[in-house]
């Protein structure tokens, strides 16, 4: 039924993984005078924070907080996507009061997921400053939202879908493109 | 699925979707604000005709953490008491728009008509000896915590099944997560041919409680009770009541509340390590945020109107 359409590979093993070293580095170059946070949005932003977290700490040489947040609670289209088959459980084990918190997602599109994500983690307290850092940015933003930190910018059309791979979920490490199938998809 | 009448209305994997996110409900309450947005803006009423203090607090609570607006109506101090009739009441609150109303009534099926009468999601918090589905599933939830799953996990229902419909809902919960069961009771208190429809053994005496990994004792419900159904409490507690010297290391103990100490289970026992009451009533709150959300979320407000138009 779904008609096969040419998948363009934008970013393989190797690449995301350079990727992803870059922007641990910049996380730290941008050096915080606060404890570090790095908070990654259910499933893949939570994978990929966790890989940076360990370079982010060998780096910078200092502990760098690692949590993760569910935002299917602080959507604001729940009428029309329906519930969440699963609500995953929001991990900040650690006091966000005063803390840089890098919220880490694996794809910046509309802006809506990481508007639920910084409402979540205010709801756990105040931090010091909130910064942005995603695997792509594929534009067609909808709110006045911009990453601190981008892996690979992705020039798409609102249609195409950005289909991101993790080792921990899909076995592999890519991201491809496959243009135009109509729907649009924030994730 | 529209409303919550009867857990039978769920299955295995309709509960185990709820309390899987019921999982994670429970956490919001560590947070710095206890609430999260995912309901703004709808109304919930709760309307119990009946006394209850767990059921309404935590549907009310379970409501605000959810961060919908709630209204709770009990039925004195109402116009319930100038003799207002359900239907009525139904459609009065009707025309405030509410999201989902949260119904408790002494007579079996009144959920149901009150889901007829509104385009609100109808939640049944109890009806008369019929059904208390999210008792069945906080039931659950405290089982499935303990225990990981029910599989094959035996438990024994004692007491009034006559009068409960936490025994009908839980019961048919347990079965259908995989638990045996087996219903004790005087057999005044055991309608006949309960066992055949709850898929339970049905026994009337004590003798073999050692066998059971879960003991629930029900609540003798001495203000249904026409008289007769029990010479006495005293003689119900000597024969049936659960003690202390009659439980086995590592048996677990729920009831529903609220406990008669003394008489269903004897007071030490509420207390000790066998009991996991404390853990239901804690389980009460995420459960029915769960339940609000699984009817809640996935509906538009526009559905509303869209239903009233093709009406």
């Amino acid at each position: 039924m779904e008609p096969t359409q040419p998948e363009t590979v934008v970013l393989d093993n190797e690449r995301m993984s350079r990727a992803l070293i870059r922007v641990a580095h910049e996380i730290v170059e941008q050096q915080p005078d606060s404890e570090l946070a790095l908070v990654g949005i259910h499933t893949r932003g939570a994978i990929l924070a966790a890989r940076l977290q360990p370079m982010v700490a060998e780096i910078s040489g200092s502990q760098v907080h690692l949590g993760d947040v569910d935002i299917s609670l602080y959507r604001d289209d729940l009428g029309s996507r329906g519930a969440s088959p699963v609500v995953h459980s929001t991990h900040l084990d650690f006091d966000v009061e005063g803390k840089t918190v890098v919220v880490v997602d694996d794809v910046l599109f509309t802006g809506r997921t990481v508007r639920a994500a910084i409402d979540a983690i205010f709801d756990f307290g105040r931090p010091r400053s909130i910064r942005l850092a995603v695997l792509c940015d594929r534009g067609h933003r909808e709110l006045p939202i911009r990453p601190d930190h981008v892996g690979k910018n992705i020039p798409t059309a609102p249609g195409d879908r950005v289909n991101v791979q993790l080792v921990e979920t899909d076995g592999v490490d890519a991201v491809t493109v496959r243009r135009g199938d109509g729907e649009a998809h924030d994730r | 699925m529209k409303h919550l009448i009867s857990i039978d209305q769920l299955g295995r994997n309709g509960i185990e979707r709820i309390l899987d996110r019921a999982a994670s409900f429970g956490s919001v309450a560590s947070r710095e604000v206890q609430k999260v947005p995912a309901l703004r803006g709808r109304l919930v009423v709760n309307l119990f005709y009946e006394s209850s203090t767990r059921t309404t607090s935590s549907f009310e609570l379970a409501a605000k953490r959810l961060s919908a607006d709630v209204i709770s109506i009990r039925s004195s101090g109402s116009s319930v008491d100038k003799g207002e009739s359900l239907k009525d009441t139904i459609t009065t609150l009707d025309a405030y728009e509410p999201a989902a109303i949260v119904v408790r009534h002494p007579r079996a099926g009144a959920a149901d008509l009150v889901a007829r009468w509104t385009r609100a999601a109808v939640i049944n918090a109890g009806d008369g000896a019929h059904a208390h589905p999210t008792q069945a599933l906080l039931d659950v939830h405290t089982l499935r915590q303990r225990f990981g799953e029910l599989d094959g996990l035996r438990i024994w229902i004692v007491g009034d099944i006559a009068h409960s419909r936490v025994a009908r809902s839980t019961a048919a919960a347990f079965g259908l997560m995989g638990a045996s069961v087996t219903l004790c009771g005087p057999p005044t208190l055991l309608p006949p041919g309960i066992g055949a429809a709850l898929g339970c053994r049905v026994v009337t005496n004590l003798a073999d409680l050692g066998e059971a990994d879960v003991v629930y004792a029900l609540r003798m419900q001495h203000e249904r009770m026409q008289g007769g159904d029990v010479p006495s409490l005293n003689e119900y507690a000597a024969l049936y009541g659960i003690t202390a010297d009659r439980l086995v290391a590592n048996q677990v103990v729920m009831h529903p509340g609220p406990v008669n100490r003394g008489v269903e289970l004897a007071g030490d026992v509420v207390d000790s390590a066998h009991s996991l009451i404390g853990e239901q009533v804690a389980a009460g709150v995420a459960v029915r945020m769960a339940v609000l959300y699984e009817l809640l979320a996935g509906v538009e407000k526009d559905d509303r109107v869209r239903e009233a138009a093709t009406a």
